[in-house]
């Protein structure tokens, strides 16, 4: 437990001294948001139609940016190796290197979201809902970046690779995400939706770690 | 014998690096591993740690195989490679307390003296040079007590005067029974070391 304390605690100060990561992908997503409105048209029956799938995948593709780095940073500069050789199984190891991931780089993306939605014209309850999907959906998409950080670590040009890998594996979550979203908007339940992202995520919890410790030992042989 | 290695094979990318590679270390005995630029002590040092698996062989630490229960003999063991693994974000303290903390319990002090780092304590890393990184990445090694030493290329970027220092620390820890493995091109007189030449064992 310490040890995975000190990984999380490190990896955290890390990333908010290197603060440019989480401002990049920040930025990404804002911009990403924006251009909507003016790419599509300032309607708002439109704007407000397309606002719940066009946060979540700016929210995927932003979260997309910094995956390469949860490994690729210690591999480069030889931590990996030592990390590796301590008393944390892989799986832990992976684990805390994934909470950090998700609290650097995700949650400052969930938190923004609602004044990005409100500029979509979202309505409050879909706002509500929105955040709620996204604090439950988003752990998957770092569990399961996590295993096509591990498949790509050490590749040279390892991120578009990782894009192609990752992406489709995102889909599930996108769909209930959204769903949820337009359910609230239309005053339907959500529990549902929101319940089967909850088991989404739970499944990566169990299967993301593993995954990625089967593919992080690959690189080691 | 401590750590013993029967026949060790080592092919990386269809090109077989060294065969039939066996030594047997003692307590209180180093081992330098020589050999010519690529002839694989890098990769055999590797081998010794568990970060490269061999294609044939076994490794024996106190008898009981290593690669059958990594996770004991890992904690026997520090292993200092070429690359630093310190983050230039982080000061010289907050790396060194951080893989205390990750291998258990350990105070940075007494390393940091031994290694003269106490200036650079709060400098980070990212400023340092090749040198000072080097020292602060073997002081790792008094912070966490283990028995075995595995060093590649421990004094590459060192001065004499620092090459002198990490020797010292190596006696020292010869004598209170530790093992070491090492390699360099430095000609070094520890007071216990046999050696191990790969270029003899290379088939071409």
């Amino acid at each position: 437990m310490r040890s995975f304390l000190s990984i999380l605690r490190r990896d955290l100060k890390l990333s908010y001294r290197q603060g440019s990561a989480i401002s990049l992908s920040l930025s990404f997503f804002v911009i990403v948001i924006v251009l909507f409105p003016l790419g599509v048209g300032p309607e708002l029956n439109i704007l407000s139609r397309i606002s719940a799938g066009v946060i979540w995948v700016g929210a995927l593709l932003a979260c997309l940016l910094t995956l390469d780095r949860i490994f690729q940073a210690d591999y480069e500069d030889g931590s990996l190796d030592l990390l590796v050789l301590g008393p944390l199984p892989l799986e832990m190891l992976i684990l805390s290197k994934v909470c950090a991931h998700w609290v650097s780089s995700v949650l400052p993306l969930i938190i923004i979201s609602p004044i990005l939605a409100l500029s979509m014209n979202m309505n409050l309850a879909g706002i509500w809902v929105m955040v709620l999907a996204l604090l439950i959906g988003t752990p998957t998409l770092s569990l399961i970046g996590t295993i096509g950080a591990a498949l790509t670590v050490g590749m040279r040009r390892g991120g578009v690779l990782l894009s192609l890998l990752v992406l489709p594996l995102y889909i599930p979550v996108l769909i209930f995400g959204v769903a949820a979203v337009e359910a609230a908007t239309a005053v339907l339940p959500v529990t549902s939706h929101l319940l089967l992202l909850s088991g989404i995520s739970l499944g990566a919890v169990v299967v993301g770690p593993v995954a990625a410790a089967a593919a992080l030992r690959l690189t080691f042989d | 014998m401590s750590l013993s290695v029967e026949k060790l094979v080592c092919i990386r990318s269809d090109h077989l690096v060294f065969e039939d590679v066996s030594f047997d270390v003692s307590a209180g005995e180093a081992l330098w591993v020589r050999g010519k630029n690529g002839a694989g002590k890098s990769s055999l040092l590797r081998i010794c740690a568990t970060l490269l698996k061999p294609v044939q062989g076994d490794m024996k630490w106190l008898g009981e195989s290593c690669f059958e229960d990594p996770d004991s003999y890992r904690s026997q063991f520090l292993y200092v490679g070429h690359q630093d693994a310190l983050k230039s974000a982080l000061t010289v303290a907050e790396n060194l307390n951080f893989w205390a903390q990750y291998r258990g319990d350990g105070t940075i002090d007494h390393a940091l003296s031994e290694f003269e780092l106490d200036p650079l304590r709060e400098t980070p890393t990212g400023l340092l040079s090749a040198g000072q990184k080097k020292r602060v990445n073997l002081a790792r090694l008094l912070i966490i007590k283990t028995p075995l030493w595995i060093l590649d290329e421990p004094f590459s970027s060192l001065d004499q005067s620092y090459i002198d220092l990490v020797k010292n620390q190596m006696d020292r820890h010869l004598e209170e029974g530790g093992t070491i493995l090492y390699s360099t091109h430095q000609p070094l007189s520890l007071s216990s070391s046999s050696s191990l030449d790969l270029d003899s064992m290379v088939s071409q």
